[in-house]
């Protein structure tokens, strides 16, 4: 396939995509959950690219994501609630003079919110990034539950608000927004992963023997994917919080560390075109396509009796391992998504029926 | 490779059936809207109410008895006038699953199903985390059980039929005076603005005439409590005053007693709940706790209700206790049917502007909101445990 | 704090270790033979505890704690069998995920079977019985769940290390590919890891939830959490480290505790974690590994 000819065809594909969020855009009010969806999506597919930044391409297998992402939306909405409504916010309390004031615009506040990600996984990751696979894996998951509880615990009562959690977080205006800053987010992250610093993640992720005798300094370019990585789930913790406009410490349990995980896994460690894709098909699929499990069903006046609150859940769950189990590599294993591939594919479905009609003859 | 090529049909099979899906879903909403203009003429015709509650997670079983107290509502009454037009009314029932993140989206469920009034939710966290979205959709919400006075604060679409935390704190505080108490010890969940806030209002009402001797908090999901416990035992407090979802009420009750505990155990409305007495068993016995409602407090609609929804849940399968959270639901599901027959209209908005005046008399007492659009209820029912059931003790009330 | 107070708080640290142990001892044993974390162990003790109430309710407590004890090993072999076998040739982190995926799954299942009310967890009356011994007081399950402990471990310690299984055991912990080739039957060493894994979280989640009277789906997540960090602790993949692990934890939470840090107790013991792999990494008991290249 021609350069041009894939130029044209993605610039058609964002054509078209631009059209229908327009048009979701302008009806918003009939498509609200639609809407809602693909905001969520957004900004897990935002996180779930760092945490594949970190757990597919360098190799480093992180389960902080959700301190960090808590880093990140506590930050930012500290810095963000508007100072007219803050006391109402800190009712119980009251607030902290020294933040009792500090408002920043909210593009700069979200900033603050990775910056303040990417700091704390400096200062962390220059000790533990020394372990390896499964107790890094363990470390990152009491980091991040440590951040639970001190954002929580009462001594930080008049800074995060304790047990009372932040509210009147400034929304996204549109769902426009959400997409542009997802996708500057996951763009840096891919320049990122194509420059010569991907590439030594990369070359990490396969040996970091070999890599280091290549003269690659494994704790430089791990430190910088463990912060990067970090800030980025800090921004995506700061429009989880914008999304939310409400948040307290269990937003942040490790339940949302795996739910990313598994998104990661469901796209294919190491491709960033996987994570977006699992990040909308896994939020669709739970919040959407599989409700009508959670609610009774009749079929010909007969009630069938399984069908009640929490099997959505179940029906969820059971899918996610058969993925696990039978997909191991996920949608897009190591590859990225190119039009050859999508072209490819579907001259390669007559040839799959083929192949198995021949097998079955012999 | 056959694999993955297999795994990507399927997913752009996935992805192209999610716009139709969603289009199609968002349709089906926007239709039933268009029915209810054109059906005017038409026949029978739906309005849809949801019902927006944890039914799974951490405050899933509160949650269910709240649906239990609106599906009879339901039941009872399932049509309402609007003119002289009979509407059915139609459940929508979403799970937010006692979180935030879930609480979010299936709020925004709700919206997009078109619903004329929303109820719930059990637990003021996940009502706080919705309301705004129910504010932005200009969508009335009533809720049944969540005291935390930050739900209505600030938002004319949220009301309650219940009473609040601050109330709730010093009727507990001035009970426990009344009863001889002088030190007290506070046992709170941390990252639960339920139990922290009441727990708050109590020491700050309590303090004014006796000794805060302990402030223990406890992680969500504990279920060791005898650390904690043994530290407050050794500062002999005369009432333990420890509100807690009902998963906990147990653990902490039985616990006590067991370490030898003698103090007064108290807490708030979760804890009058069949299910913590047949948790606790015999050492729930003598626990007082305060409540939005008593079986032999009502007048004659209240029996028919009593009586009715005992048989509704016997025929669940379920025990034959009224929780006051199923009577709280019953009446919010009144209150919002009251206020869509006094706007006369199935404009959401309308409704709430009607039920700013709206008055119920309701089982759990006579309904009608402040400026706040909270309930204007000034009495808290204080009751024990004797003999594995519930006992009314007095009425309190605060100046 | 007086004397008797301490006391009172050593015994509930005790008891409590004790009931971590014998949990942490499954996270060790798997990770010894499998390299695997297994997530869903949590869960399986959490079900054990909803085992025994159906068990109790049908056949009373003497015939329901053996039912209890079959139905869990046979759920913990089912799960190793329909989700770890199949990928044991696959990267560790598959096999990790694939845990994580059977907890979700375990724990989505109870909620829709049984709603996320608190079951009560059935009177075992001779453990209930109250005793008070010089101001301390407790039921004998808080007396017994340490000694019962060791006992256990003395049992397992000895069949690890002078059973034709046991040594078939260790020698696939050393080296999974040579064990094969000398002719141990791996899928029937790795079974009876969860065997024992499983049925030792059978007894601690009975100990446990005597003494806590009752259980719901969450149940399981936080004891999880901590047990793994004691066997880790510990150094994961010794017995011996996994028990003290325990102790350490249930001691160390209850002291923190104590002296009135309540809010950063759970923080603490993760706390613990991390200082304690920065410092030796393998844990108190683990081997070091050198990596081959």
């Amino acid at each position: 396939m021609k350069k041009t000819t894939r130029i044209i065809l993605s610039i058609a594909a964002i054509a078209v995509l631009l059209a229908v969020l327009l048009f979701l855009q302008a009806n918003e009010r009939d498509y609200g959950m639609v809407i809602t969806i693909i905001e969520k999506s957004a900004i897990y597919a935002v996180v779930a690219v760092s945490m594949n930044l970190l757990n597919g391409f360098t190799g480093l297998f992180s389960l902080g994501q959700a301190g960090f992402m808590a880093i990140g939306a506590y930050t930012f909405s500290i810095l963000a609630i508007p100072a007219s409504s803050r006391a109402s916010v800190y009712y119980a309390t009251g607030i902290n003079p020294i933040i009792e004031h500090a408002e920043l615009p909210i593009p700069l506040a979200m900033i603050a919110g990775g910056l303040m990600a990417a700091l704390f996984a400096a200062v962390i990751g220059f000790p533990i990034l020394r372990l390896k696979s499964d107790y890094l894996a363990i470390a990152t998951l009491g980091f991040s539950e440590i951040v639970r509880a001190i954002i929580a615990s009462p001594q930080m009562n008049t800074i995060t608000n304790g047990s009372f959690g932040l509210k009147k977080i400034p929304e996204f205006p549109n769902l426009l927004t959400v997409i542009l800053v997802a996708a500057i987010c996951i763009a840096i992250m891919v320049l990122l992963i194509n420059s010569s610093y991907g590439r030594a993640f990369k070359a990490i992720r396969e040996d970091e023997i070999a890599a280091e005798a290549m003269g690659i300094g494994l704790l430089h370019h791990k430190q910088t994917a463990f912060i990067i990585s970090s800030f980025f789930a800090g921004i995506g913790g700061a429009m989880l919080a914008r999304f939310m406009r409400s948040i307290d410490s269990n937003t942040f349990k490790i339940a949302l560390t795996y739910d990313i995980l598994l998104i990661v896994v469901i796209g294919g460690m190491g491709s960033v075109t996987g994570s977006v894709l699992a990040a909308f098909l896994v939020t669709a699929s739970k919040e959407q396509w599989l409700r009508f499990f959670d609610e009774p069903l009749v079929i010909g006046g007969v009630s069938v009796p399984f069908f009640k609150t929490g099997l959505r859940m179940v029906v969820f769950s059971v899918l996610l391992m058969v993925v696990v189990l039978f997909f191991r590599r996920g949608i897009m294993g190591q590859n990225e998504f190119t039009w050859e591939g999508l072209f490819g594919l579907f001259k390669k479905i007559p040839n799959l029926f083929k192949g198995k009609k021949k097998k079955e003859a012999i | 490779m056959k694999k993955r090529i297999l795994a990507l049909g399927v997913s752009a099979v996935l992805a192209v059936s999610m716009l139709a899906g969603c289009g199609g879903s968002g349709g089906s909403g926007s239709s039933a809207v268009a029915g209810g203009s054109s059906a005017a003429a038409g026949g029978s015709d739906v309005i849809k109410v949801g019902v927006f509650e944890p039914q799974t997670g951490e405050n899933g079983g509160g949650g269910l008895q709240e649906v239990d107290g609106i599906r009879y509502a339901n039941k009872q009454k399932s049509t309402v006038k609007i003119g002289d037009k009979e509407y059915k009314i139609e459940l929508v029932e979403v799970d937010n699953k006692s979180d935030k993140t879930e609480a979010v989206t299936a709020a925004q469920k709700l919206v997009s199903e078109k619903v004329i009034g929303v109820i719930g939710s059990y637990g003021s966290g996940v009502s706080i985390a919705a309301g705004e979205y129910f504010k932005d959709a200009k969508i009335p919400a009533i809720g049944c059980s969540c005291t935390n006075p930050q739900v209505t604060e600030g938002n004319d679409y949220y009301f309650r039929v219940c009473f609040l935390d601050p109330f709730q704190g010093t009727v507990m505080a001035n009970y426990a005076k009344k009863v001889g108490c002088t030190k007290a010890a506070v046992l709170t969940q941390k990252g639960d603005d339920y139990s922290v806030g009441l727990g708050t209002f109590f020491k700050n009402a309590f303090k004014n005439f006796g000794e805060i001797v302990a402030d223990e908090q406890f992680e969500t999901g504990a279920q060791d409590f005898k650390a904690v416990l043994t530290n407050i035992k050794s500062k002999n407090p005369d009432v333990i005053f420890a509100p807690s979802s009902i998963a906990t009420a147990p653990l902490i009750i039985k616990q006590a007693r067991e370490l030898g505990i003698t103090a007064k155990i108290m807490a708030g409305d979760t804890w009058e709940n069949g299910e913590i007495i047949k948790n606790a068993g015999e050492h729930a016995e003598g626990i007082c706790l305060s409540t939005f409602f008593d079986e032999d407090g009502v007048d004659e609609a209240g029996k028919a209700f009593i009586t009715g929804f005992k048989a509704y849940l016997k025929e669940n399968g379920k025990d034959e206790v009224i929780p006051a959270v199923s009577a709280l639901g019953y009446d919010a599901y009144n209150t919002l049917i009251a206020a869509i027959e006094k706007a006369g209209s199935t404009d959401p908005s309308k409704v709430q502007e009607a039920l700013k005046g709206v008055s119920v008399k309701g089982v759990t007492g006579d309904i009608s909101f402040d400026d706040n659009g909270d309930a204007k209820k000034d009495m808290a029912f204080i009751k024990t445990v004797e003999n594995g059931k519930f006992k009314f003790l007095e009425t309190q009330k605060v100046q | 704090m007086s004397l008797n107070v301490f006391l009172q708080h050593c015994l509930t640290g005790i008891s409590l270790g004790g009931a971590y142990a014998l949990i942490a001892i499954g996270y060790t044993m798997v990770y010894g033979i499998l390299r695997l974390i297994n997530f869903a162990h949590g869960e399986i003790f959490m079900i054990a505890g909803y085992f025994m109430i159906f068990a109790t309710a049908n056949f009373g407590w003497a015939v329901g704690i053996p039912v209890t004890l079959i139905a869990t090993v046979v759920l913990g072999v089912v799960v190793e069998r329909l989700a770890y076998k199949p990928l044991r040739e696959a990267p560790r982190m598959s096999i990790m995920i694939s845990a994580i995926g059977v907890s979700y799954l375990l724990q989505n299942l109870t909620t829709y079977l049984f709603t996320a009310l608190p079951k009560p967890y059935p009177e075992i009356p001779i453990l209930k019985q109250i005793y008070n011994i010089g101001g301390l007081s407790a039921s004998l399950v808080t007396f017994i769940t340490p000694i019962l402990t060791i006992i256990l471990v003395f049992i397992l310690v000895y069949i690890i290390n002078h059973t034709k299984i046991g040594m078939a055991m260790r020698a696939v912990s050393k080296d999974f590919e040579t064990s094969r080739l000398m002719g141990i039957k791996i899928n029937k060493v790795i079974s009876t890891t969860f065997v024992i894994g499983s049925a030792l979280a059978a007894v601690g989640s009975i100990l446990y939830f005597t003494d806590r009277m009752s259980v719901t789906p969450f149940s399981g997540t936080l004891p999880g959490l901590k047990c793994f960090v004691a066997a880790v602790i510990g150094g994961i993949g010794s017995v011996p480290g996994a028990v003290v692990g325990g102790f350490i934890i249930g001691i160390c939470e209850t002291m923190m505790i104590a002296l009135g840090y309540s809010t950063f107790s759970d923080a603490f013991t993760f706390v613990l974690l991390i200082i304690m792999l920065l410092f030796r990494p393998t844990g108190i008991f683990g081997e070091k590994t050198i990596d081959k290249v």
